[in-house]
């Protein structure tokens, strides 16, 4: 019990102790296994495999970039992956804006909570559920193509091609994008909407003008999600895109399981990498953090 | 008011391709056919019982429940302790232990999964049991996490201090003010980072040796184009059972219905 009462008088006096004592146990967590795994990551994406053995050669090459830079191959992945995550963030922040203003700004709050869970629902759903689904809806015989032929249409032909993709994707993520916008809609203050109107603004210029600038940071928190958890996909790619649908994660995943190139594998990782720690230093840049 | 019955309207439309997918799962769980097509050409419940009956299935749902179950502990653990250090600091502190917690989930997961798999390689782990916990439970953080902080900006602080005034120690404290206070994020936090280490896959995949969790059996059946009927029946109870947990983690925050991710 004195024991007790000396530690408690220590982390009273001193809060930075106490601090220590409850954070200590975490960040040794994250030190030790997330950071240092993405320390371990920046290593050996400079080392090598010998072709014979298979064996990782530890050291300082730069082969692997090389390798990425020179063969064209790369660069289109790179960019096939950058461009329809950035598809997919814009596409789900249309989509998102007519659910978050009716169930912040229209809806009753019985209405609200319904309509929040029933964003809520499919966000936790199983991913692979949901992937197999579209799966499942655009193939040939699926629901989509005998939809269009009881209208009358023939039959599309988008299963297992990157406009698959960005449909399934955009529908996978919306959810990431439409609570963080609700949330900050939820934060305008009604006065500066009513004072728009007061001032003679009509209803889309009110929207324009003041609504989407002050919403910028849900978005742009909606986007870290939307266009990272994109980026970093290969099995979306794998049941819905076709071939040559290839994203940087089929890549990485092909090296490490079938060629077992890690060093590679790593090098090429090494991309989204930048790409996130740019878009995270905007986002900062840009309120987003605050709206997480 | 026009421009209300349009946004309605977009509403409706986006609610239905929201749901329209997970009615899909739903119908096909039942469909007798061995090859799935659209419109379902008859009903049939046996594909449960093969399933149910079904080893490999079965081995991966004892894998995925058991990681789930240690990654979830740990996450909760950690995420606490995170929690009420940050709810002590200054704002700038906060945001960088806020920042490190979330990165595993903000940044790619093809990124998260390689980065495990280098360390690993690097210090000649192999992969286990325990290397998927590891990942899974450092992603789950950051979900236990977020529902403390959250209770926690709304628990005033002269709480803990009128604990203290009265005599308790801060052990004490804990056990009689504060773990009660934060009692239901926790738990809502632990159910979400359950459903979360139980679903995931691209991280997995990266940290799994030989070993099958439920989802890495599932994608490698859809890959292959093997057993779709149990595939059918394997996704349609995942959402089923997934569904509850997020629902009353839902409930458990409690306030307008916000669950920090």
């Amino acid at each position: 019990m004195s024991l007790n009462r000396t530690f408690s008088v220590l982390g009273w006096r001193r809060p930075g102790v106490a601090n220590a004592a409850l954070l200590g146990l975490p960040a040794l967590w994250f030190a030790a296994l997330y950071l240092a795994a993405i320390g371990a990551l920046l290593i050996t994406s400079f080392w090598t495999v010998d072709d014979l053995s298979g064996n990782l050669i530890p050291g300082f090459s730069f082969t692997n970039f090389q390798q990425l830079l020179s063969v064209p191959v790369y660069t289109h992945i790179a960019l096939r992956t950058i461009g329809i995550a950035a598809a997919v963030t814009i596409t789900d922040v249309i989509l998102a804006w007519p659910v978050a203003y009716a169930m912040i700004r229209l809806a009753g709050p019985r209405l609200r909570a319904v309509m929040m869970a029933a964003v809520m629902v499919p966000l936790w759903s199983s991913y692979l559920a949901r992937v197999y689904a579209w799966r499942l809806i655009l193939a040939h015989n699926g629901l989509l193509n005998w939809a269009l032929m009881e209208i009358g249409l023939p039959r599309a032909h988008i299963g297992y091609s990157n406009w698959a993709m960005w449909i399934v994707f955009s529908y996978l993520w919306l959810p990431f994008m439409i609570l963080p916008v609700a949330a900050s809609v939820e934060r305008i203050p009604p006065s500066l909407l009513e004072a728009s109107a007061d001032l003679g603004e009509r209803g889309f210029a009110t929207f324009r003008r003041v609504m989407l600038p002050m919403a910028l940071p849900g978005m742009v928190a909606g986007a870290i999600f939307t266009f990272s958890l994109t980026l970093g996909d290969y099995v979306t790619p794998m049941l819905v895109g076709g071939r040559g649908s290839d994203f940087i994660g089929n890549v990485v995943y092909s090296n490490v399981g079938v060629t077992n190139n890690i060093p590679f594998a790593a090098a090429y990782a090494v991309l989204p990498l930048g790409v996130m720690a740019v878009f995270l230093l905007i986002a900062r840049k840009l309120g987003a953090f605050d709206a997480l | 008011m026009r421009s209300e019955t349009l946004i309605w309207a977009a509403v409706a439309a986006i609610f239905a391709f929201l749901f329209i997918p997970i009615v899909v799962i739903v119908l096909y769980a039942f469909s007798a056919a061995p090859i799935p097509a659209w419109p379902i050409a008859g009903f049939a419940l046996h594909w449960f019982a093969d399933t149910w009956h079904d080893q490999a299935v079965r081995q991966a749902l004892v894998l995925s429940l058991e990681v789930a179950s240690v990654a979830t502990i740990a996450a909760m653990l950690l995420g606490t302790l995170a929690a009420m250090a940050v709810a002590r600091m200054q704002s700038a502190a906060k945001e960088v232990v806020s920042f490190i917690a979330v990165l595993p989930i903000a940044l790619p997961g093809i990124l998260t999964g390689m980065a495990l798999a280098a360390y690993f390689a690097f210090w000649g782990i192999n992969l286990s049991y325990w290397t998927i916990v590891a990942g899974h439970a450092t992603f789950c953080v950051v979900i236990v996490y977020n529902n403390v902080v959250a209770r926690l900006r709304r628990m005033p602080r002269s709480l803990t201090e009128a604990s203290a005034d009265l005599g308790a120690d801060a052990f004490r404290t804990f056990r009689l003010v504060q773990l009660p206070m934060m009692a239901s994020a926790i738990g809502a936090g632990a159910l979400l980072a359950f459903a979360l280490s139980f679903d995931e896959v691209i991280v997995t995949t990266f940290t799994a040796g030989a070993q099958n969790t439920l989802p890495l059996w599932i994608f490698g059946a859809i890959r292959l184009g093997q057993q779709l009927p149990e595939v059918n029946v394997v996704v349609f109870a995942i959402i089923l059972f997934t569904a509850i947990p997020v629902l009353l983690a839902q409930k458990l925050i409690g306030e307008s219905g916000k669950v920090a991710r």
